[in-house]
């Protein structure tokens, strides 16, 4: 009689398919190692040269003009245009996520919490090109029935961006608040606070890491988003004196004239300089943002 | 000693009078975040509604796109999202499998989270210069429906790789260790026990996914989508129209468009993306519902 045991023992095959299976995930599970340094491979190989010869006069002018001849790429006014217009934005929408992010988590009652997060996510998800659309054809003849000058500029831009990074700053502030814990407000409230004085004395101070990581991962959103500020800031490369002119971005540079430039020409090298720019800006912004987090989950 | 401790106490009365006035300041705010956003969207469906028609939704357009329906450009969309989600959702779930599963605390898979956060939060300006370098120029797709969809699946790959992680990781430890002392090998564990439990958490995941690569212009913007081909795809390799770069061109490029038009092709992407994250919402609520564990 042969033994039970052995007679169950999966066939030599299945051994050696599970053998590439498991390897498959292996090599799989290093995939996004693998893209971001394509990434940065892809986008250095084209920007980098260009950047170490040009870095000079890219940072020292605000004449950014590829097509002319001599060519012109300071960086300046699209620098100053970029943080212009995330700057705006986080005027408005730092405050207003933040406090709704409270509201949420503290204030509002289970069902409307529920309910109001799935708005949030719902907003959350509207394509960037469709809020380039509402900038044009919506905010900015609101905006101009109220009183701006004709034209596209930089002020509907940061509304629109305002708009746009407000449900990821509601939802992660509101992460961030109810990731403390419960015997903090239970400690606050016995000792006869209200429930304003736990959130403004204990609460806040307690989530300010998670709170911050939500802002920061708000600018990195600001600062690489493409579409929409392409649409409605006007893209005039100039440094703006008023929050009715028109701006342009770093990332809008590259989306409207990649198209037109010739490829491995001065131009082209000089659009992937302004990606590497992005590039790093996003990663430094993003490395801070997990320092913070893993600082909060050791404490 | 704290400075607080001697802080007179304001009477109790300015106290609760403060915190109504802060309650209802608050909750203005959460109005200020969603109600103008709500509003817009109900002016693009009130707008947009009169355009839409089984003829503007099957219809080539004509006279340099001022006229005639969007089929091309609804029909390029899906292509490029069926092209990603191919790349991302096996290598997505292969790689949330190996996060979940194989890792366990190293360093590598610390740092395989942290490039997973970097994915992330790259601009997709940015998967978009990637995307004309690698896949357009070095491996020679051109400017095509694959080019355009690997960039967009490079681009979703991060969000399926961190849900199908934390879909798997909920699942219940005694769940393994239970077919283990049956005998299963690891993976017939995965296969068998983990993955089914997991599924419809991944599924979520992936659905999102699918609404963020239908709406995503500036990856396919060099990579695969054309301002104006009114002929349908027919193999990879050809370029193809996709609904938000449709928007995008009507509203910027194309003059003497008619607002119907345009708040209708706004309206079908929007809707087609609110759909898809509609029914990952429903999904996630009905699975917190009727979870077994």
């Amino acid at each position: 009689m042969a033994d039970p045991i052995a007679r169950r023992r999966p066939p030599r095959y299945t051994r050696y398919v599970e053998w590439v299976i498991e390897g498959l995930i292996r090599v799989c599970g290093l995939s996004a190692i693998v893209f971001i340094l394509a990434i940065f491979v892809f986008i250095g190989k084209e920007g980098i040269g260009f950047l170490g010869t040009h870095i000079v006069g890219m940072l020292s002018s605000t004449d950014w003009n590829p097509t002319s001849t001599p060519p012109a790429f300071g960086l300046i006014a699209l620098l100053v245009g970029t943080f212009w217009c995330v700057g705006l934005s986080l005027l408005i929408s730092v405050p207003v996520g933040l406090a709704s992010a409270v509201y949420l988590s503290e204030f509002a009652g289970d069902s409307r919490r529920e309910g109001l997060k799935i708005v949030v996510e719902l907003l959350a998800a509207i394509p960037s090109v469709v809020w380039g659309f509402i900038g044009v054809m919506i905010l900015n003849p609101l905006l101009q029935k109220a009183g701006a000058p004709v034209g596209l500029n930089g002020l509907n831009g940061a509304i629109v961006l305002a708009l746009m990074t407000l449900p990821l700053l509601v939802s992660l502030g509101e992460d961030a608040l109810r990731a403390v814990p419960e015997s903090y407000r239970q400690a606050a409230i016995a000792m006869g606070a209200t429930k304003w004085e736990m959130v403004w004395r204990v609460l806040l101070p307690a989530a300010r890491r998670g709170l911050l990581v939500a802002v920061l991962l708000g600018v990195g959103r600001c600062v690489g988003e493409t579409m929409a500020v392409l649409m409605v800031t006007g893209h005039a490369a100039r440094i703006p004196h008023s929050i009715y002119d028109p701006v342009r971005t770093l990332t809008a540079t590259i989306a409207a004239e990649l198209g037109e430039a010739v490829r491995g020409g001065e131009h082209y090298q000089a659009l992937f300089a302004l990606g590497i720019l992005l590039f790093f800006v996003t990663f430094v912004v993003n490395l801070i943002a997990d320092a913070a987090v893993r600082a909060r989950k050791t404490q | 000693m704290p400075t607080d401790a001697a802080l007179p106490i304001e009477p109790l009365e300015a106290r609760h009078r403060r915190q109504s006035v802060v309650e209802l300041a608050l909750a203005a705010a959460t109005a200020l975040a969603a109600i103008p956003a709500l509003a817009i969207v109900a002016f693009i469906v009130y707008k947009g509604a009169p355009a839409i028609s089984w003829a503007f939704l099957t219809e080539m357009p004509v006279s340099g796109m001022t006229k005639g329906g969007i089929q091309p450009a609804i029909v390029g969309t899906l292509w490029l999202v069926g092209v990603s989600l191919l790349f991302s959702v096996p290598v997505g779930i292969l790689a949330g499998m190996y996060l979940s599963e194989y890792a366990g605390e190293s360093r590598l898979s610390r740092i395989v989270d942290l490039a997973i956060v970097n994915l992330a939060g790259v601009p997709s300006i940015v998967h978009a210069l990637f995307g004309l370098g690698a896949f357009v120029l070095f491996l020679d797709f051109g400017t095509s429906i694959l080019s355009g969809g690997l960039t967009l699946g490079v681009m979703t790959l991060p969000v399926i790789i961190t849900s199908t992680k934390a879909a798997m990781q909920s699942v219940p430890h005694n769940f393994r260790v239970a077919c283990w002392n049956l005998g299963a090998s690891r993976w017939q564990t995965i296969w068998h026990v983990v993955l089914p439990n997991a599924l419809p958490g991944i599924l979520t995941g992936v659905i999102l996914q699918v609404s963020r690569a239908a709406g995503e212009t500036a990856p396919v913007l060099f990579t695969g989508a054309a301002f104006y081909l009114p002929i349908l795809p027919t193999t990879v390799w050809d370029q193809t129209m996709a609904l938000s770069m449709h928007v995008f061109a009507l509203v910027t490029q194309v003059p003497n468009v008619s607002e119907e038009l345009k708040y209708g092709t706004a309206l079908v992407l929007l809707g087609v993306v609110l759909c898809f994250n509609s029914f990952a919402i429903v999904l996630r609520l009905y699975l917190r519902r009727n979870r077994r564990w």
